[in-house]
């Protein structure tokens, strides 16, 4: 963790309203693919690292920047760090990926990817997110871990 | 058209399985992943069964494991940063050595031809080639720091001691040994991305390799006596087979006996390829044979060719199977 906050007052903007759970989605027996909205609901919530915020309200994370194609397997997650060279890019980037991880079906070929030109190494970001051995390793760091678990875990 | 036919689905290991190895004998097998230990495969009245399982050996992950050409030794390569040595000369496989040095973790391991020499390679950057120098003894050769990146796997020359490395940094490096010490002796680049995989064909003149960039290249070895007019023994990109795989490529293998080159992709995709007949020395040209499509559940991590069995090929993935085809043309 950093000694000294890199983006001292970032912008931080509203909360956008609960879903309306529709009768179809309650129902076991009609098919509901995932959606955008699924997904946003799973990470909007993950805590930034060096404020007591939520990446929704810091704008890394959107429901427009998230496509789903639940037939093809394919979520693509794009964020946008709060400035272009913060640092913790990769761990807030890791931390979406594994959310999802551990939150999607086994079957999902999940993509993590910097918000195109918003970031100073966005390249070198998104090739260590998206290099599963470099991932699988990091993940067996406790220490970095025990850091991407305060991330993901709600606040009570 | 051939036909890739399932034969065997084996199950075991707990979580990703990351690697597969034929022994020479081409009757076992052994694989590695996540949970840190090594199952050894036999097959007795068709039927695929785990024989052996080495644990204790690493702390983490084992990311790859290779066979010596003698078939006595197996080597893996481990997270936890270093290589150990498996033998069963007292009848049971026993870690009767493990190499240490590199910073962090160890991605690949490769026996040369004649089993003289190991080459390990490590997310620290570097080849290390150990020799051989007596029962269990290994010292360090040479520390190759050609790479600027990542180093994600090492494979010998088939029939000479050169070395070659694929890595992060997108390059294939070549290695030999000079008048006084190991040296880089070429570079190939040409892919955009993070280089997975390397093989070469069985004359040892061809590699092919694989990319996160999600093509497949073909290099070909020019001496400077041939035609082309070389001053140098030089290594070229002859071909560049894209638009056949949709993510990363994971793993090649090119089959020694028939020259059909397997692909293991990020698409849950197993692929054959074969050389055209029509195909050319300088201009080679190869067309996918057949594809399946859900071969895995998840990413195929690895696939290798069985060296003594002509189109049977293994194939190991993140859904924690591995899966035993038969090619038939």
């Amino acid at each position: 963790m950093p000694t000294e906050i890199e983006n001292i007052n970032p912008n931080v903007y509203g909360k956008c309203k609960e879903r309306i759970i529709t009768e179809n989605e309650e129902d076991e027996n009609v098919v509901d693919p995932f959606d955008a909205r699924e997904i946003f609901d799973l990470i909007r919530n993950i805590n930034d690292p060096e404020h007591p915020l939520t990446l929704e309200q810091l704008h890394v994370v959107q429901e427009d920047l998230i496509n789903v194609q639940d037939k093809n397997n394919e979520v693509h997650v794009n964020f946008t760090p709060t400035i272009p060279h913060c640092s913790m890019a990769t761990l807030i980037g890791l931390s979406i990926r594994v959310k999802l991880l551990r939150s999607l079906p086994a079957r999902f070929k999940v993509t993590v990817e910097i918000t195109p030109g918003t970031h100073a190494s966005e390249q070198a970001v998104n090739k260590q997110l998206a290099d599963k051995e470099r991932v699988a390793a990091a993940l067996e760091n406790k220490h970095l871990t025990e850091v991407i678990n305060q991330c993901i875990s709600m606040k009570a | 058209m051939g036909k890739l036919q399932l034969e065997h689905t084996l199950k075991g290991h707990k979580g990703r399985i990351w690697g597969i190895a034929w022994h020479v004998n081409g009757v076992i097998f052994a694989s590695c992943g996540e949970d840190k230990t090594i199952r050894i495969w036999g097959v007795s009245d068709n039927v695929w069964t785990t024989k052996t399982i080495l644990s204790d050996g690493h702390q983490r992950t084992i990311r790859e494991i290779s066979w010596s050409p003698c078939g006595q030794y197996l080597a893996s390569a481990s997270f936890d940063a270093t290589t150990a040595i498996w033998s069963k000369t007292s009848g049971e496989f026993e870690c009767n050595a493990t190499l240490e040095g590199h910073e962090n973790e160890v991605k690949s391991v490769s026996w040369s031809n004649l089993g003289g020499l190991l080459a390990t390679c490590s997310r620290d950057k570097s080849v290390w080639i150990w020799e051989v120098v007596g029962d269990n003894e290994f010292d360090c050769a040479a520390v190759l720091n050609s790479h600027t990146q990542d180093v994600k796997r090492v494979v010998w020359h088939p029939h000479k001691e050169l070395l070659a490395s694929a890595s992060y940094d997108n390059t294939i490096m070549m290695y030999s040994e000079g008048a006084c010490d190991w040296d880089c002796v070429a570079t190939l680049s040409s892919h955009t991305s993070t280089v997975w995989g390397i093989d070469f064909d069985s004359t040892g003149d061809r590699l092919v390799s694989c990319s996160d960039d999600k093509t497949l290249k073909i290099w070909r070895s020019y001496k400077p006596d041939e035609e082309e007019c070389f001053k140098e023994n030089t290594w070229k990109l002859i071909c560049t087979i894209s638009g056949l795989h949709t993510r990363a490529i994971y793993d090649v293998s090119w089959c020694k006996i028939t020259g059909l080159i397997a692909t293991a992709c990020g698409d849950d995709a197993v692929r054959i390829l074969k050389e055209d007949e029509s195909s050319t020395k300088n201009e080679p040209t190869f067309s996918l044979e057949t594809a399946e499509d859900k071969a895995h559940m998840q990413d195929v991590n690895a696939v290798k060719w069985n060296p003594k069995v002509s189109g049977q090929l293994l194939s190991c993935s993140d859904d924690g199977t591995i899966k035993i085809w038969k090619f038939v043309e």
